[in-house]
């Protein structure tokens, strides 16, 4: 579980976060939605530790982030994985060289074993023999696959995903959205998705916040979003034409 | 911000950086790859640009001082000996490092720029990867390591290049050379000359990495961070040069 309490977070004059309290579920995909620039990136960037608050505290279960000493940090850091929206592949890496890269650098396993984990985890994301290849050889498709199998190798307890099916098409999301949520399933671990896919919303949505202009506006889950009244959520679910059309058939 | 004020923050924020920079490694064998592979980039990778520069540079500095000396009351053999001096004191270690400050340090700032902008940083900061120890340090010890060895080079072709743009042309004897390259040695020139390329090296190589670490924006940032690194090093070195001339000369 992870909590957030009071996150405020300024940028010179710009109030981008206004103050969020909120639970991430152990065991559930969270998922932080809302329009572009309302402050979801800053705030998945601030649980991570990569951009400090200006104001508030992050629990890791009853830990709190920002009163860590370093080697609790450290230990923290190993339960951590993320996925990017560029997904940050090392370049000049091997597919198996950037899923072997944590454990190269923190564990003190044998060549052989993290070769296995390493071909454990990419038949995880179902991707078993590209080990050799290098990540401009493959597709944006499996780059993020191959990006989900280097944030899991270390087994973590919390899994980051910024914008997951950003530039894929809706068939490939939807295989990203189901492996992020059957990994969050199989291993419990606490899932936190950064997302303005509505797909994702009514698929794997378990526990769901709305940021607007740097507030909570709503929370609920995928079930709840058809039937809140919440004028934000509306607003921001039914922005397409076409949507609204469907509804007002509906009605 | 104001120039000074810009100038005092950027010098305090790059000296407390120094600190981070040289914490405990988390894996040493990962930086040891990692300076190998820095090691030969900037070796193998600049010996025959440092080859060539040096060789013209030597072969240019025994024709200038011909030119001067022809029809004077001093001995041919002397111009041997200036080479020499002027080569293992200034050339070698100044003009290597600032060649070297273009080529090596932009690639550098480039690197590590390109790095943070692909959140390839952010990837290993969150893996609990401290970055500015993991991409910085094996680059400084590899500079610091390489660069003197290319600036020996530099010396030695420096040299050989001063000796064929003059006796074959028969501008003076190979014995005047040879009597020139000998006479009034002092090994604390070439002690200076190592003093020169390890500070040159570490300049060179720590100001571009601060430029390509704290890059922000995109593709036009990172071409001016890379530019920055060039100028600042270059300036610097020339700094540092002239600190370093005083202070062993003294």
């Amino acid at each position: 579980m992870i909590k957030c309490v009071g996150i405020k977070k300024t940028f010179g004059s710009q109030e981008v976060l206004k103050g969020i309290d909120f639970t991430f579920e152990n065991g559930k995909t969270n998922l932080i939605i809302g329009k572009s620039g309302a402050g979801k990136t800053v705030l998945l960037k601030i649980l991570v530790g990569l951009v400090a608050p200006t104001e508030g505290e992050i629990w890791y279960g009853d830990k709190n982030f920002f009163a860590l000493t370093k080697k609790e940090l450290s230990t923290l850091r190993m339960q951590v994985g993320m996925l990017f929206q560029g997904n940050a592949l090392f370049d000049s890496l091997t597919i198996e060289q950037n899923i072997r890269f944590p454990m190269d650098m923190f564990t003190k396993m044998t060549l052989k074993e993290k070769t296995e984990r390493v071909n454990y985890c990419l038949e995880r994301v179902s991707l078993s023999g590209v080990n050799k290849k290098y990540p401009s050889e493959i597709s944006g498709g499996m780059q993020k696959r191959v990006g989900i199998a280097r944030a899991i190798v270390l087994n973590p307890k919390y899994l980051f995903c910024d914008e997951p099916n950003s530039g894929l098409d809706p068939q490939t999301s939807i295989t990203i959205d189901e492996l992020i949520s059957s990994i969050t399933k199989d291993n419990k671990i606490t899932t936190i998705i950064n997302t303005h896919d509505m797909n994702s919303v009514m698929e794997i949505g378990e526990n769901i916040c709305l940021i607007d202009k740097g507030m909570l506006v709503w929370e609920g889950s995928k079930d709840e979003v058809l039937t809140s009244e919440s004028e934000e959520l509306h607003d921001f679910i039914f922005a397409s034409p076409f949507l609204q059309k469907l509804v007002d058939l509906r009605k | 911000m104001l120039g000074s004020n810009k100038l005092f923050y950027h010098l305090g924020k790059f000296m407390i950086w120094q600190k981070v920079i040289y914490k405990k490694p988390e894996n040493l064998r990962m930086y040891y790859n990692e300076t190998i592979r820095q090691m030969y980039d900037i070796g193998i990778g600049s010996i025959s640009i440092v080859f060539l520069i040096s060789i013209f540079i030597g072969a240019v500095t025994s024709q200038q001082f011909y030119y001067q000396m022809e029809g004077t009351l001093i001995p041919a053999y002397y111009i041997g000996y200036i080479v020499r001096d002027m080569t293992i004191i200034e050339l070698a270690p100044t003009i290597t490092c600032l060649v070297l400050a273009g080529k090596v340090g932009s690639n550098m700032a480039a690197e590590i720029g390109g790095m943070r902008q692909k959140e390839h940083i952010d990837a290993m900061e969150i893996m609990g990867v401290n970055t500015s120890a993991y991409l910085v340090q094996p680059r400084l010890i590899a500079a610091v390591i390489v660069i003197p060895i290319l600036v020996t080079m530099a010396a030695i072709v420096g040299i050989l290049g001063a000796y064929l743009a003059s006796v074959p042309m028969g501008l003076f004897s190979g014995a005047d050379f040879d009597r020139g390259i000998r006479e009034f040695f002092i090994p604390h020139n070439v002690t200076m000359m190592y003093v020169k390329a390890v500070v040159f090296a570490y300049i060179l190589a720590s100001v571009s990495c601060y430029q390509g670490y704290y890059v922000k924006g995109g593709s036009i940032e990172l071409g001016e961070a890379s530019t920055r690194a060039v100028v600042y090093s270059d300036i610097l070195i020339l700094v540092a040069d002239y600190i370093i001339a005083v202070a062993l000369t003294a």
